[in-house]
């Protein structure tokens, strides 16, 4: 006995598990999104926003004293509007709620960086905008709290369970449900049900398209490995998608250790989607660990689990220590505060055996001077 | 026939006497939850009733000896009511044979859509925002009875009674003949009544543990007792 029938499967992983309730919304969405990418007039807005508004393309950044033996770039999205690549999804989905006739959009946040990126475009477009966050992550990025305020939108506290990522996300999907007809639910991340792990990387894939030409620009050669942090995975899905048809050029992912739902998960449901997950032998989803709030989600995007069982991507852990010594090293030697979430990849791509190499600096660290402060 | 009457309890130590509580109140049908960490479709009293039967241990495995527990107190339909994540993890065909032969008649899944694992019997869902093609589909694919949820939103009772109920009924009541009943904000004796006055019964859930959680099993009794009183009064229709 199967789940085949469903739509939106990346191998073994993906489908749509979801109430009822939510399945129309997304036949609308799915065909919503298709008629806004085949046309023509969409690509061009999308475009000039992502230029004006956003200030793309980010630079692709060569640092000097980072590390003596590898060439190592950066790739900015650290300078997007909001401070990180979250913008590029949540400005593309924002022009789908509107073609969609949807005035309200609700959102789920871990760091604060989506939120902050959804009630941005909110404001650009003059969307309402509810944003669900965990009560412990409201403490531990309160900066983010702040500025969504400021932004107009509503920050809901969510007070049970982990307190964090995961049911910030179910509780923005029980909004969804009871506001449907209304509503738009911009995801955060390249997870839940299909459309939406396609529309996310399709709306981030700008990162890996600017990286592989600027990289060709810079060295004249493909990367040896292109490295970005994984939580629900969009930044690196974005990055990966830029390389992922060149064989040579090595996916690696950096869960954090305490989260690694690619490394030590198992397959289930969580959210929407089947995916590889942090999950007990019935199928209960277990709580994550980590000290960065955007990594603490035990699932993962499917196209990520999908690319894990076909070999084309490796997916490797960076512990809370070595996140903050990476942290404090890129700021002390290159002058740049990257935020927690990058800290893992840049502590993996340091000790990675490879020369040339792409990092996804996903995201700027102000958010984060209080966690790393206190330690 | 007489309207029907199906009552939720949370799998759990105390659901076999509750169970037989129900029945004997006159509930027709019993769904007994088999507890997920992460349930989308319900509001907070099923959810939390979830998160404190998990921290008592109440696994699948605990969950089918509750099940055939009560099996061996009540006669009345049994059908468990859970999310696919369990089923994933349990095997489709195995979560089956084994809810079967521990007394379950059908089974609800509330993630799972009706195109999803077809040979799966269970009763399908559908919802105000359903397609009339979804709910074509829904309806023939459907276990025995087809459940409406009475209401976009999740589960827990409501100050009043849906209004898009009506206009569900009369879909649903378009394409196919097979018992429909409501669930999803019925808590009180009258909602109970005005939702069975359009359909052939009503689930009630969220009060229902409320109630089981207050007042134990006797409480549960009268609860039900209520309901199953509300809902005969209103005439049979059809």
């Amino acid at each position: 006995m199967t789940v085949d029938l469903l739509k939106g499967f990346y191998g073994a992983y993906g489908g749509q598990f979801v109430p009822e309730t939510l399945m129309p919304a997304l036949e609308e969405l799915e065909r919503g999104w298709a008629e806004i990418m085949g046309d023509p007039g969409f690509r061009l807005e999308l475009d000039g926003l992502q230029r004006d508004y956003v200030g793309r393309p980010t630079p692709l950044y060569r640092t000097e004293r980072l590390s003596e033996e590898k060439r190592i770039y950066l790739k900015r999205e650290d300078l997007c509007h909001t401070g990180a690549h979250k913008i590029n999804n949540a400005l593309g989905q924002a022009l789908v709620a509107r073609r969609l006739g949807k005035r309200r959009i609700v959102a789920e946040t871990g760091a604060g960086q989506h939120g902050v990126a959804a009630a941005t475009v909110c404001a650009r477009f003059g969307l309402d905008c509810v944003v669900y966050m965990g009560s412990e992550d409201m403490r531990r990025q309160a900066p983010n709290v702040d500025r969504m305020g400021l932004l107009g939108a509503e920050v809901r506290p969510v007070e049970f369970g982990t307190k964090t990522l995961k049911e910030a996300t179910s509780e923005a999907i029980r909004d969804w449900i009871t506001n449907v007809e209304t509503t738009h639910y911009l995801i955060g991340s390249c997870v839940g049900p299909h459309p939406y792990p396609d529309l996310v990387r399709d709306l981030q894939t700008v990162i890996g398209r600017e990286a592989h030409t600027q990289i060709l620009e810079a060295e004249d050669r493909l990367p040896d490995a292109v490295v970005a942090c994984v939580g629900g995975g969009s930044n690196a899905i974005g990055l990966f998608a830029g390389f992922v048809d060149d064989a040579d050029v090595r996916l690696v992912g950096v869960e954090a250790a305490g989260a690694a739902s690619l490394g030590t998960g198992r397959p289930g449901v969580l959210h929407g989607a089947r995916s590889s997950l942090l999950a007990d032998e019935d199928g209960q989803i277990l709580d994550a660990h980590s000290i960065s709030a955007g990594l603490d989600y035990p699932g993962v995007g499917p196209e990520h689990a999908f690319l894990r069982d076909a070999g084309r991507a490796e997916y490797v852990a960076a512990t809370d220590e070595e996140a903050l010594a990476a942290f404090h090293l890129l700021t002390e030697r290159e002058g740049i505060i990257p935020a927690l979430e990058p800290a893992h990849a840049l502590a993996r791509a340091l000790d990675l055996d490879a020369e040339l190499i792409v990092v996804g600096l996903s995201g700027r660290g102000d958010k984060d001077l209080a966690t790393v402060l206190a330690r | 026939m007489r309207k029907l009457v199906s009552i939720y309890l949370m799998a759990g130590r105390d659901t076999p006497a509750l169970a037989q509580a129900a029945v004997e109140g006159g509930a027709d049908l019993l769904e007994i939850g088999f507890p997920f960490s992460d349930p989308l479709a319900d509001g907070p009293v099923i959810r939390r009733a979830a998160e404190q039967a998990l921290a008592s241990g109440m696994r699948t495995a605990a969950c089918l000896e509750c099940l055939s527990d009560a099996r061996s107190r009540v006669d009345v339909d049994l059908v468990p009511m859970t999310y696919a994540s369990l089923l994933e993890a349990y095997g489709y065909e195995r979560f089956w044979t084994d809810a079967k032969a521990a007394g379950a008649t059908s089974l609800i899944v509330a993630d799972l859509p009706v195109e999803a694992a077809p040979e799966l019997p269970r009763v399908q869902l559908v919802a105000p925002t359903t397609t009339s093609e979804r709910l074509r589909l829904a309806a023939e694919r459907t276990d025995g009875w087809l459940y409406l949820v009475s209401l976009t939103g999740t589960t827990g009772a409501r100050e009043s009674p849906s209004a898009q109920l009506a206009r569900l009924v009369e879909r649903a009541r378009t394409v196919t003949d097979v018992p429909l009943l409501a669930g999803f904000g019925i808590g009180t004796p009258e909602h109970a009544a005005a939702a069975a006055a359009l359909t052939d019964g009503v689930v009630v859930g969220s009060r229902a543990l409320q109630v089981a959680d207050e007042a134990g099993p006797r409480g549960l009794m009268d609860y039900v007792a209520s309901l199953r009183h509300a809902v005969d009064a209103v005439p049979i229709t059809r």
